[in-house]
């Protein structure tokens, strides 16, 4: 497992470091644009947008069968996207039952959807969560006092591709008379990675 | 190029373990899985880590049991792997 970006990682951003330095040189790009988009992306990046998707699938069965089986193209509907780097991401949303919970982890580095979770929690990259979440992933959603039935069957995600993923949670109980906002508001960081209930 | 898999095939991940960048992870070298579904196709990272050309090829989510890749548990891993990295399960001398 690597521990760290160094190797290819550090020559690409070298590269890119080179790369940007001669289109600000040659007057192609404000020296500032960059970092404007990049704040933009960020800015953008919360979430509060995984909340959403979350709370407005809870609510509309259409809309959650679209996000099943194509998340791309659903999230649009709430003026959301996997673009913002330079290629639109593949998303994948994974749904708890009352028989499966899904988790998500990248072992090979961090993958992880930014656009529609913030940037991620840095236990998500440390190479504890990483190595034991797959081999063992009752015990650590129990450290972070979450106790799954044993009868519940764990799926674990390892983002090891282009594909980012998130976990659509089970709505929790008595929560019927609670709008989309109210809804939305219940649902954590944690909860659309796996290891908290909502 | 059409897909080689297809989902609900048994497949079985590489074994070899390479002196460069790859994106199987060991855990899952030599283990054998079900595809689920194809998700697309993307350059495979081995090659274009070395900076050769490298076509896009099918990648596909493939579900693994714990007990299959660490001798015990009774959760699944679902990994995505590319095309190169797998052989159907129980042919692999026939290709």
């Amino acid at each position: 497992m690597s521990e760290d970006h160094a190797g290819p990682a550090a020559t690409l951003a070298a590269r890119v470091r080179h790369l940007e330095a001669l289109l600000e040189q040659r007057g192609l790009i404000d020296a500032r644009e960059l970092d404007r988009s990049l704040e933009a992306f960020l800015a953008r990046a919360s979430p509060a947008n995984g909340a959403r998707v979350v709370a407005r699938a809870w609510l509309d069965e259409g809309f959650r069968a679209r996000l099943l089986s194509d998340a791309n193209a659903a999230l649009p509907e709430l003026g959301l996207s996997m673009r913002g780097g330079l290629q639109e991401q593949r998303l994948k949303v994974v749904q708890n039952t009352e028989q499966q919970h899904n988790v998500i982890v990248c072992t090979l580095c961090s993958c992880y959807p930014i656009a529609l979770l913030g940037p991620s929690p840095t236990w998500y990259k440390s190479p504890a969560y990483r190595s034991r979440v797959v081999r063992d992933p009752r015990a650590v959603l129990r450290e972070f006092g979450f106790e799954l039935e044993s009868a519940v069957q764990v799926n674990v995600w390892d983002a090891s591709a282009e594909t980012r993923y998130m976990v659509l949670p089970r709505r929790p109980a008595g929560t019927d008379n609670l709008n989309e906002q109210a809804l939305a508001a219940l649902v954590t960081r944690n909860g659309l990675i796996g290891v908290a209930p909502a | 190029m059409a897909e080689l898999f297809r989902p609900g095939d048994q497949v079985r991940a590489s074994r070899s373990d390479p002196p460069h960048h790859t994106r199987l992870p060991r855990y899952a070298r030599g283990a054998t899985g079900t595809v689920l579904e194809c998700q697309g196709r993307h350059p495979l990272p081995d090659r274009r880590a070395r900076q050769l050309p490298a076509r896009p090829e099918p990648v596909y989510a493939v579900r693994f049991a714990a007990r299959d890749l660490f001798g015990d548990g009774d959760h699944t891993v679902t990994l995505d792997l590319w095309e190169s990295y797998l052989r159907l399960a129980g042919l692999e001398g026939m290709r």
